[in-house]
Parts: C-alpha cells; sequence; structure tokens
C-alpha cells in the first residue's frame, strides 16, 4: 500500500468531495490487517471511525464546514483514553477497561474532523525504550522484523511507517517519542512540557511526561501540534500556546548558531552514529549555520538523576490501580490489603514492579534526602547548565540514542542495560524543552535520528530548523 | 552501597502493595540493588545550596472557578469499570472495619 499525502493534503482531498472520509477509514482498517505480523497495533475502532467518518462525509455533501483535518485517521498510543475501545496501556491491569472520557488532545483532534482508528502497542505504562516490556507483543521494526522499534511508543512510530496512518500520537517522557522515530525514521517531536495537556493520558512520571506527534514529515508532524497545543483547564500544569500557529516554518538557517553537545558526543556512542550526525551538522553548517561545541558536565549524572526522579513519580502515579473502582481485581482476596496486593501483584508486569520499588526506597524517610532532595537538586543544576548553553547558541544538536535499531531480546535481560539506552533523551525532559527527531540517514541500512533542541517555549523555532534540516539532508 | 537484604526487598514490597513470589523476591533483589549501585554516583554530585524543582513551568497557584461542571459523565458512566458495585449505585470494597 502507498504512502499516505501530507495531512493538509488528505485533509484538502476531503474537502473538496475528491475521497470519502469512510475509504480513508477503509484504507487505514486494510493497512492494519494487511501488516499484522508487525504487532504494532493493540486493538482497532472501526465502528466509531466508520460512524464518525460517515457523519463527515454527510457534512461535507451538505455543504456544510467541516475541521482542518476532516477525514484525517490517526492512531492514538494505547495510553490515550478514547471512546470506542479499551484503553490498557499495554498493560494486564487495565485490560477490559473503558474510558468513561477522552484524553484532550483525542478530543482536540476529534473537534477538527480527525478519526481515531486504532490504539498502539506501547512498553507497558510506558516504562521501556523498545516496547519489550508490553504485556501483550513486541513490535517488530517495519525495517527489520528481527529488531525492536523502539519505545515506549514503538507501536505508534511502527504504524506510520508502515503506513497505517498518517501520524499517530505518541507520549515522551524520557525519549519515548524521540527514539523510537530515529529507530524507525519517522519524525517524532516532544513539545515543550505543558504545551500539550496530560489531561485523559495515563500517568507515568507528572512532571516530565508529555504528549506529541508522530509522523513522516516535520511539516505534518507541526500541524498535528498546531491542533493539540494548548492551555487546558483539566491540566493544572498546562501553559498557554503560541499565538502564533505551528504551522508557520519559515526559516533561515544563516547566521544560526547550533550547539553540539559533547556529553552526547563521546564514549557509548556507536561511531556509524557518530559519523551521521557529524554529516548533518557539516551539512547545516554548508546552509550557513555556525555549529559550536557546548558542554553541560552535569550529563554525566543525568540518568542516575532521571532514574531517581522518575521511579519516585511512577510509584506514586501507579497507587492509583487498586483493584477498587477499576482495572483488574482479583477474585482471591478476602481482605482489602489482600485485594490490593493480589490485584496489583497479578496485574502489573516486573518493570511496572521494579520502578514502583525503586521509586518507594528513593521516597522513603532516611533516604529522601540522599536521593531523590539530591536529584531534584542536580536537576536545578541541570537546567542552570542548558540555560547557559542557549545563551550561547540558538539550538542544541546531538544524537537521540546511543545505537540503531537493537535487536529483540538483546537488551531486555538487563534492566540497567535497557536504561542506558535514553542517555542522550532523558535530560530533555528534566528541563522541559522540546526536542524533535528528525531522519539522519543510516547506519547500515537502518535509521538514525538527529535529535535538536530548543529553550521552552520555542516550539515553532524548533520545528522550523527542524523542517529546513529536514529538507537538507 | 551493599546490596539490599530480603527483608529490605519485602519491606518495599509491603509499602507498595505487592505480594512477591520467591523467585521475584531474589531477582529483584538483584536487579534493584545494582540499580541503586548505578544511582548512587548521584552521591558525586555538587549540588551545595541549590533549591530542589519539581516542576519545570514556573506556574504557581492555578485555579480555577468553584462552580459545578457538567463534564457529560452520569454515575453509572464512572462506576461501570468497577469490579463489585452496591445495588445503590456505590463502589464495593472488602470490609475494613472488624
Amino acid at each position: 500500500m502507498a504512502t499516505w499525502e501530507s495531512i493538509a493534503t488528505t485533509a484538502a482531498q476531503v474537502q473538496d468531495g475528491l475521497v470519502k472520509a469512510t475509504d480513508l477509514v477503509d484504507r487505514a482498517l486494510k493497512t492494519i490487517e494487511d501488516k499484522q505480523d508487525f504487532n504494532a497495533i493493540i486493538a482497532t475502532i472501526p465502528d466509531r471511525a466508520h460512524e464518525r467518518a460517515k457523519s463527515i462525509d454527510e457534512q461535507i455533501a451538505r455543504g456544510e464546514k467541516v475541521g482542518r483535518l476532516a477525514g484525517v485517521p490517526f492512531i492514538a498510543k494505547d495510553n490515550f483514553l478514547t471512546f470506542g475501545s479499551e484503553t490498557t496501556a499495554a498493560s494486564n491491569i487495565l485490560k477490559g477497561f473503558k474510558a468513561p472520557y477522552q484524553a484532550t488532545a483525542i478530543e482536540k483532534l476529534e473537534a477538527e474532523g480527525a478519526i481515531c482508528v486504532a490504539k498502539a502497542n506501547l512498553d507497558a505504562f510506558a516504562h521501556g525504550s523498545s516496547t519489550e516490556n508490553s504485556d501483550f507483543m513486541v513490535t517488530k521494526n517495519p525495517h527489520d522484523k528481527t529488531r525492536v522499534p523502539g519505545g515506549s511508543s514503538g507501536g505508534s512510530t511502527a504504524a506510520v511507517m508502515l503506513d497505517m496512518a498518517p501520524f499517530a500520537l505518541g507520549t515522551d517522557t524520557g525519549g519515548s517519542i524521540r527514539q523510537p522515530a530515529s529507530f524507525c525514521g519517522a519524525v517524532g517531536y516532544k513539545p515543550t512540557y505543558g504545551l500539550v495537556s496530560r489531561s485523559g493520558v495515563v500517568a507515568m512520571a507528572s512532571s516530565t511526561d508529555t504528549i506529541g506527534p508522530l509522523a513522516r514529515t516535520v511539516e505534518d508532524a507541526a500541524l498535528v501540534l498546531d491542533v493539540i497545543a494548548g492551555k487546558d483547564e483539566l491540566d493544572s500544569t498546562s501553559i498557554d500556546r503560541d499565538t502564533t500557529p505551528y504551522t508557520d516554518l519559515s526559516f533561515d538557517l544563516k547566521g544560526k548558531k547550533i550547539g553540539l553537545i559533547k556529553e552526547y558526543m563521546g564514549e557509548g556512542l556507536d561511531p556509524g552514529v557518530k559519523q551521521q550526525i557529524l554529516a548533518a551538522t557539516e551539512a547545516m553548517k554548508k546552509a550557513g549555520a555556525e555549529i559550536v561545541e557546548v558542554s553541560m558536565p552535569s550529563l554525566e549524572l543525568v540518568l542516575a538523576c532521571y532514574y531517581v526522579i522518575v521511579p519516585a513519580e511512577i510509584s506514586s502515579n501507579l497507587s492509583r490501580y487498586d483493584g477498587q473502582r477499576y482495572g483488574f481485581s482479583h477474585s482471591d482476596a478476602k481482605t482489602l490489603e489482600d485485594s490490593y496486593n493480589l490485584s496489583r501483584s497479578h496485574g502489573f508486569g516486573n518493570e511496572a514492579k521494579r520502578r514502583i520499588m525503586i521509586g518507594t526506597y528513593v521516597l522513603t524517610s532516611g533516604y529522601y534526602d540522599a536521593y531523590y532532595k539530591k536529584a531534584q537538586q542536580l536537576r536545578t543544576k541541570l537546567i542552570q547548565e542548558f540555560e547557559a548553553a542557549f545563551s550561547k547558541v540558538d539550538f542544541l544538536a546531538g544524537p537521540v540514542a546511543p545505537t540503531t535499531a537493537f535487536k529483540i531480546g538483546e537488551v531486555s535481560d538487563d534492566p540497567l542495560q535497557t536504561y542506558l539506552q535514553d542517555i542522550y533523551s532523558v535530560a530533555i525532559n528534566l528541563v522541559g524543552i522540546p526536542a524533535v527527531s528528525i531522519p539522519a540517514g543510516t547506519v547500515q541500512s537502518l535509521p538514525v535520528g538527529l535529535q535538536l533542541m530548543a529553550p521552552q517555549r520555542q516550539d515553532r523555532q524548533l520545528l522550523a530548523i527542524a523542517k529546513k534540516t529536514e529538507e537538507i539532508l | 552501597m551493599a546490596k539490599l537484604t530480603r527483608d529490605d526487598v519485602l519491606k518495599l514490597a509491603q509499602l507498595s502493595r505487592l505480594q512477591l513470589s520467591e523467585e521475584e523476591i531474589t531477582q529483584f533483589q538483584n536487579e534493584i540493588s545494582a540499580i541503586l549501585g548505578y544511582v548512587e554516583q548521584l552521591q558525586n554530585a555538587d549540588v551545595e545550596g541549590l533549591e530542589p524543582t519539581n516542576q519545570v513551568t514556573g506556574l504557581k497557584d492555578v485555579t480555577r472557578a468553584d462552580e459545578i461542571r457538567d463534564y457529560g459523565m452520569s454515575p453509572e458512566d464512572l462506576l461501570a469499570n468497577a469490579p463489585a458495585k452496591a445495588d445503590d449505585g456505590h463502589l464495593q470494597v472488602k470490609r475494613m472495619l472488624q
């Protein structure tokens, strides 16, 4: 099946009556069925999708105004609450759960006529970098079925690159949009923290969770962001959006200063990946940008910082899965405490249990100061170092991940090895700035992503440089 | 840091409301000790005098008007996923008081 047109083109075709929304939904669902063996999709939403498509087609036939994305199919990572299907977060503890409301991001897309056709696979509760922690199945990389697509938004990313839909929604708490984008050759955009409402998205780590698009081009990602961004009363950590549309991407690389992060280009980075990153920055230089080296020494400790703060927040956020109001509830439980223990123990997978216990440990009085408080202080230091870097350069650049897509099973036996995959992505979440992964060639036929970063709230500028760079690479 | 003891793991499990098998206790003892050993590096951080950051937006005291809003959900909708319900539209849980 052919690759989709741009989102704007697809929407225009529907608007002009050249193509029916119902046909687009059918196309998406057929592609999903044809490529089942990639394990990208947990569930499809055929009834609701057809209903909405039919309604849109009827509106257009009557000459009524429809939304900017009317008829455009999309796929949502299964940690987004949606109507018409279960929302499982790829965890056994939420099997059978039917959301009573939808995520704000979904509501906003639907208000513009976009149609959610399926829920994508992820590492359970978004804990992971490969989808190997999904309680249901491992998604396969579209370029090589023996390899992972990356994670945790692996299903969403694979779905886009397999042409199941023009775009998908993912979440990024430590790299989970950017890393699969890098591994699959997609564009993965992580906005400034707070720019897109977290309401209706299964919470992982509340101070770092973000929502963003996976698409084939920066232009498509920017359009999706323009629809989903904005302050939401239901999310008290959401911020005001830019008044200028995120689709306004005119940009000139001449004279722009790009800081290549020293700590991301050293030992531990695969030489093939390094070569692609340097080639990309060379191309940017040829187009008039100035490439300088920046150093942020606290990055040496960033992974330790992240794996204290995030498990702590996870342990708090996962305490709601107690078998009482929703989710798996163990039938053998005799007492309330039993019900908590048995429901959680049988419902949660290993990674969730690991992170809950690590989080519990670092928040325990006696250890709180040594771990959690210290990590939060280091976080302040990191923010200061990023601010200092941005006072010297306009944007930052570097790799997204230390390698290209690894083989299924290669790192999954050792949790710590898996965590090390996140070494270049987590700092961005801790400081709350926007970042994007755009395709930057291949190493032995496997995609590599270039990571570009901007100061907080400069999402439009970041998308603009990303689009320009995409053009020259 | 020293490896977590079996008792340490059991205590963590209890606080986390998790019940672990013998195999899991040993497995988590090894894995969590390794991870905590790794994050131990934080002790090297020079963060003297720095305030902890717990959120990056800079927002403070975000409030909304104290008004009832209709979000289009009935009590039935919200209880639809409940594992046990009492007939009068309540959640049912195990006995708490003896």
